[in-house]
């Protein structure tokens, strides 16, 4: 499902970020990408979600080649995937409903089937009755759940979160974690970065981990 | 398979791992039809939240719609100004008219002499001799001095003899010869062929049309930059937005739509009311224009924008507000990068 093979992400004036790196996640696994803050994890996640690009390697996004993506390409290659931001970036000045049906509207579905699937997005992560609500008016944990709504409404193959439980309580943390469980039952490929340690040996999962820009244990 | 694919979104019982289904990612749901409403709702909602935007924040919008407006409206009043001053000339170009001024101290008697004179001459075909009296009632009537010439102990016009040669005396040597005899009479002041006025009108009116041309390339140009300026505004106050519509894989095309439809409303608006200033100004002149025209004897009517002119107005500022957004967005949206 997404393979890394020999990356190396170079800034012309940090020098490389990323260095060498290689793993594949398979359809249907779970893995935490862990390192040190500075070890490269939010570069590693830019180079997936088409933001930046890498400067050496190849990485192969359901058998694409991201690398080689055109321009014009990368729209359609970010709606494969669902990422989850550590500040969630919701609209603000939207609902709930509108922040989670985004996806839906950019890939051009009609509103019923909008209206469908959003619900059913919102009632995964429990959020039923909240779609008239704006963002501020939820709490952290809420705000972040919206923002996993609006990941998994377009039911993309991979899921990509950064830091989804920074900002939330063990209790929480643990509640988002399973839904992540759940979502990979169902055959899509998650990858959380995360320095939550705890959660990490509590879950037992595959563990990436990133040591000054080079993978250190797969 | 389909079934359960969709099911791994709601709640209940967990399903067993299925392939996901990639082609559900590339065809927008449903069939044919249900994306074509897709469409038309994205369009439908475009075209009326970037007119909510503007409402929503009046002060600006009405700002930025009054300078247009005002650059348009001025474009569009050198157009009319062009149209009415052609038509002027238009009605003259027939006329090769000669007009004989008579010297002060010539006589009435004197100068219906000379015009009966002048009858026989084979080259007039007529002639029309108009009385200092004539003259001064005319002038009195349309030139809005009446007061003042009332003040005046003498008639200050001379006797005007209006020649119109004859029709086969069309080239301009011939005019030429008739004026220079006309000229030797020594009751004659002054002769002047109206035509070389009409020429002389008609330089003047190509290089106002050409001004008019130059002018309303300038101003469609300052329409142009003040429309792109404003949706670059927008663009920054939005930013947010663009950026996650972008991360959640909208299309630049998808991000561009509502702000050229902001700019269509802001051209379209503008354009209309620069419709209705160009019309009210014109209910303002229209009688004195129409007063002044008495003196080329009603030959002139002014001209409105016609229902044609208006629509192109309307059309081209529009087109202009797209046009605006759409330069600024194409390099804009190249440099804004999802962070």
């Amino acid at each position: 499902m997404l393979k890394f093979d020999n990356v190396t992400k170079r800034y012309p004036d940090t020098g490389d970020v990323l260095r060498n790196i290689s793993f594949h996640l398979r359809r249907g696994e779970i893995a935490f990408l862990t390192g040190h803050s500075g070890a490269g994890k939010s570069t590693l996640l830019k180079l997936i979600a088409a933001m930046e690009r890498c400067s050496r390697g190849q990485i192969l996004l359901d058998g694409q080649n991201l690398s080689q993506a055109k321009e014009k390409q990368l729209p359609f290659i970010r709606r494969k995937m669902g990422v989850i931001y550590q500040d969630y970036k919701l609209l603000q000045d939207r609902t709930v409903f509108d922040n989670v049906a985004l996806p839906l509207v950019i890939a051009g579905y009609g509103h019923h089937e909008i209206a469908r699937r959003v619900r059913a997005a919102l009632d995964k992560v429990s959020l039923s009755g909240k779609e008239k609500k704006y963002p501020q008016a939820l709490s952290g944990g809420e705000q972040q759940r919206v923002g996993i709504a609006r990941a998994v409404v377009n039911k993309p193959p991979i899921i990509i979160a950064d830091e989804p439980t920074g900002n939330l309580d063990p209790e929480l943390s643990t509640e988002i974690m399973l839904l992540f469980g759940e979502f990979q039952q169902v055959g899509v490929t998650v990858l959380i970065a995360s320095h939550d340690i705890s959660l990490i040996t509590q879950l037992n999962h595959r563990v990436l981990k990133l040591d000054h820009g080079q993978l250190v244990s797969s | 398979m389909k079934q359960g694919n969709k099911d791994y979104i709601r709640k209940g019982q967990p399903v067993k791992p299925v392939r996901h289904d990639t082609r559900q990612t590339k065809i927008a749901g449903g069939n044919f039809i249900d994306k074509l409403q897709a469409h038309r709702d994205l369009h439908a909602h475009a075209l009326f939240s970037s007119l909510g935007r503007l409402v929503a924040s009046p002060f600006t919008s009405i700002m930025t719609i009054t300078v247009l407006a005002i650059a348009i409206s001025l474009a569009s009043g050198f157009y009319i100004l062009v149209m009415n001053l052609q038509q002027l000339t238009g009605s003259l170009e027939i006329s090769n008219q000669i007009s004989l001024f008579l010297k002060d101290d010539v006589s009435g008697t004197h100068a219906s002499k000379l015009a009966d004179n002048l009858r026989k001459n084979p080259d007039v075909q007529s002639v029309k001799l108009i009385s200092r009296e004539q003259g001064l009632a005319e002038f009195q009537r349309y030139s809005g001095f009446g007061a003042a010439i009332n003040a005046l102990e003498n008639n200050p016009l001379p006797i005007v003899i209006q020649v119109v040669p004859k029709n086969s005396l069309e080239d301009k040597q011939g005019l030429e010869n008739l004026l220079q005899s006309f000229q030797r009479y020594p009751e004659v002041d002054f002769a002047q062929v109206d035509l070389q006025w009409v020429e002389r009108l008609q330089s003047i009116m190509a290089v106002a049309r050409l001004f008019a041309i130059l002018l309303n390339l300038m101003l469609g140009l300052a329409v142009l930059f003040v429309i792109g300026n404003t949706i670059r505004l927008e663009l920054h106050n939005r930013r947010d937005e663009v950026v996650i519509a972008k991360l959640v894989g909208a299309t630049n095309s998808f991000i561009q739509r509502p702000f050229l439809y902001s700019g269509f409303w802001i051209g379209f608006i503008s354009g209309v009311a620069a419709w209705f200033i160009v019309t009210v100004l014109m209910l303002i002149l229209r009688q004195p224009v129409e007063k002044l025209s008495g003196l080329y004897e009603g030959s002139f009517h002014l001209l409105f924008l016609s229902f044609t002119d208006t629509l192109a107005l309307i059309f081209i500022s529009s087109m202009l507000g797209v046009l605006g957004s759409w330069s600024v967005l194409v390099y804009q949206l190249r440099q804004l990068k999802p962070e």
